[in-house]
């Protein structure tokens, strides 16, 4: 008789505000996706038509928070996570979108809505339906408890690919000197 | 604003249904539907949600940070923006020519960076749709799901991005946000051990490029009413185009069609864009609308990518994407196609295009040689435009005595289709949706529509918006973070 099938884990991904270069880099696993799929199942995640995360053991997590709706999104993906991974250095630190916080954000708004080159109309957009701006940009652990931070901008596909299977492995991630990167 | 179904005429009492997020699509973007009691539709809006401000934080730096930081606005296409930057950075420290070696690494990265994003777009994203159908299980409806079903497609598809990551890690050090260009060239060329590697694995690319481009092919003589009418948004094309308008993705001039395939223009120098090119801001989308300035708004969008590239190019320079290209010319007997499918046919036709350059690229020994930089008199004004997977993509910049940056002007290839892709889904809701109950895979259908396009809703995000409202972040602990600034 055949071994009962072992339960897969539920992974989720989510993207705040980012660039979506962490889950190309995930994507840089390779064929390695294909024994990936075989041992986790795959919730809410860019590459799935699930909408909203449900309840998972992994979830992980790219991008800082700049307005209203990432932190909501944030809060709503902890919520469903057992092990939350902060992925890269704008989840971690804010990362290059974080250049704005010195600037003024009606500044910004002027220049880029209002006197930026070739222009046809000046205004600034204030429909409901976009998310309230926050005024800088912030890394997720200001807002929620992040059980590891992997650095890197992004993340090599090994780095993660060490990670995830530390994690399946039922063992604490460890990264060696030359996965642990912050470029 | 006349464009119909973008502005219903009493929202207030319409039922608001939303698609957020648009799921397998690069970045984040919600669409919006207002109906009435009967599931009529009034209005229908792809609104992008967010924000980061590059054009704005970039000013101030020195030039040479610029072509590794602006790749951060996409790590989906980083190697487009970090190209596109060295480009308009290149007049900027006197290099009006670069060296053979420099531009032929740039083209070969830029070539894998088109392999990879095209084949991480048409296998991973969309072909679940393709293979299952729009309103197929939701479960089964990912990469994951085409592994199962078929194996041998999603393996290629995992393989044919490998390789394309590949080719820009060699060229530029690093897969994702590489620094391998330069102001005036590049900061290292192939090995030959490298270049070895690569030559071993080309002719299979090759071959399943082919393979891919058959299997579209495929799908639209299995289904013509659908493929030929799906999305359907007829607009002017614009796009690059290089010598003797053969296609060119690196480097050329704009050249724009009408919806009947008529020139509007050709050859205008790139440097002078911002004559023939206007944005406008509309209150529901951080996304700006541009258009051909000549025709004005209401006329003069037009749509960008692989759809406008292969239909706006007398040729492609290469032989077996040049076959490709004129079946598909053939196709519709010589009319040009605005079907939105269609852009899944071109954008494989491309990818074989990718290939067969970088194969052609791997046997000229200029790409192994020394000469990387150039020089000559520095200008304080530049302007670097290319054809990212996605569309044309423009970047300007000026430069202050210091070396800082003190203006910035970005035209990202998914702002350029705007309209296109809120037309396109606006055909689809009335097609599909109107007067119907609605239901997950109709939804899907909107979303089926966006996809084609490839938008890449990250690089899209990079103006910045306000809402006069206040708002409380409140850490884990229940300790006020910031309040948000309320009016500005």
């Amino acid at each position: 008789m055949n071994a009962p099938e072992k339960k897969k884990l539920k992974v989720a991904t989510t993207s705040l505000a980012g660039c979506f270069g962490c889950h190309m880099s995930f994507l840089d696993i390779d064929e390695r996706l294909f024994d990936l799929v075989e041992l986790v199942e795959f919730d809410r995640s860019p590459l799935t038509d699930i909408k909203h995360a449900g309840k998972c053991d992994i979830g992980l997590i790219e991008g800082g928070l700049c307005n209203a709706e990432n932190v909501h999104v944030l809060r709503e993906f902890r919520q469903q996570c057992d092990i939350l991974i902060a992925v890269g250095a704008c989840a971690i630190n804010g990362g290059l979108p974080a250049q704005r916080n010195p600037l003024s954000l009606p500044m910004i708004l002027e220049e880029v809505y209002h006197t930026s080159p070739g222009l046809h109309n000046g205004l600034i957009p204030n429909d409901p339906e976009l998310p309230l701006p926050l005024d800088k940009v912030h890394p997720i652990h200001e807002v929620v408890k992040v059980d590891y931070f992997m650095p890197g901008c992004p993340p090599s596909g090994d780095t993660i690919w060490k990670v995830l299977t530390d994690l399946l492995a039922g063992k604490e991630p460890n990264l060696p000197h030359e996965l642990l990167h912050y470029d | 604003m006349t464009y119909h179904l973008e502005t219903a005429e009493h929202p207030e009492t319409l039922r608001r249904v939303a698609i957020d997020p648009v799921s397998r699509v690069e970045g984040h973007g919600k669409v919006t539907l207002l109906l009435d009691e009967d599931n009529k539709i009034h209005q229908v809006r792809l609104h992008i949600v967010e924000f980061r401000g590059f054009e704005r934080f970039i000013q101030g730096r020195p030039y040479w940070e610029v072509p590794v930081m602006v790749q951060r606005l996409c790590g989906i296409c980083p190697v487009s923006h970090h190209l596109a930057a060295s480009k308009a950075m290149d007049p900027i420290v006197g290099a009006h020519h670069l060296t053979p070696t420099a531009e032929k690494i740039r083209r070969l990265m830029h070539f894998g960076q088109i392999m990879q994003s095209h084949a991480l777009h048409f296998f991973h994203l969309c072909s679940p749709d393709l293979l299952f159908g729009f309103d197929s299980d939701v479960a089964k409806r990912n990469i994951v799901g085409v592994a199962e079903a078929h194996p041998e497609t999603a393996k290629q598809g995992v393989l044919l991005r490998k390789f394309g990551q590949e080719v820009i890690r060699m060229t530029a050090g690093k897969r994702i946000h590489g620094t391998g260009a330069i102001p005036g060239g590049v900061n290292k060329s192939l090995t030959v051990a490298e270049r070895d590697e690569l030559l071993k694995d080309v002719y299979t690319m090759i071959a399943w490029s082919r393979d891919a481009v058959h299997l579209v092919k495929k799908l639209h003589d299995a289904n013509p009413a659908l493929y030929n009418s799906f999305g359907l948004c007829r607009s002017n094309m614009l796009s690059i185009v290089g010598h003797e308008g053969a296609m060119d993705l690196y480097d050329g001039k704009l050249r724009a069609r009408d919806a009947d395939g008529k020139l509007i223009f050709d050859g205008v120098d790139c440097n002078n864009y911002y004559q023939t090119i206007e944005e406008e801001v509309r209150p529901w989308s951080y996304m700006k609308f541009p258009f051909i300035k000549a025709l004005g708004k209401e006329d003069g969008w037009y749509k960008v990518g692989p759809l406008a590239r292969v239909q706006n190019c007398d040729s492609i320079p290469t032989a077996f994407a040049d076959h490709e290209r004129r079946d598909f010319m053939d196709y519709a007997g010589g009319s040009p196609i605005h079907a939105s499918l269609a852009f899944h046919w071109t954008r494989m036709i491309e990818m074989l295009h990718a290939v067969e350059g970088i194969k052609e690229l791997l046997h000229d020994d200029d790409i192994l040689g020394t000469e990387l930089m150039a020089t000559g008199e520095r200008k304080r004004e530049g302007i670097g435009v290319i054809e990212a997977p996605r569309g044309t993509l423009f970047h300007h910049y000026r430069v202050d005595d210091d070396d800082l940056v003190t203006m910035c002007n970005l035209i990202v290839s998914t702002t350029n289709n705007n309209q296109a892709m809120n037309e396109a889904i606006r055909h689809v809701a009335k097609r599909y949706l109107h007067g119907h109950e609605i239901t997950e895979g109709l939804l899907n259908h909107i979303e089926v529509a966006i996809r084609a396009f490839d938008p890449c809703l990250s690089c899209a995000t990079h103006a910045l918006g306000k809402m006069p409202l206040k708002v409380e972040l409140v850490d884990a602990a229940g300790q006020q973070v910031h309040e948000l600034s309320r009016g500005l």
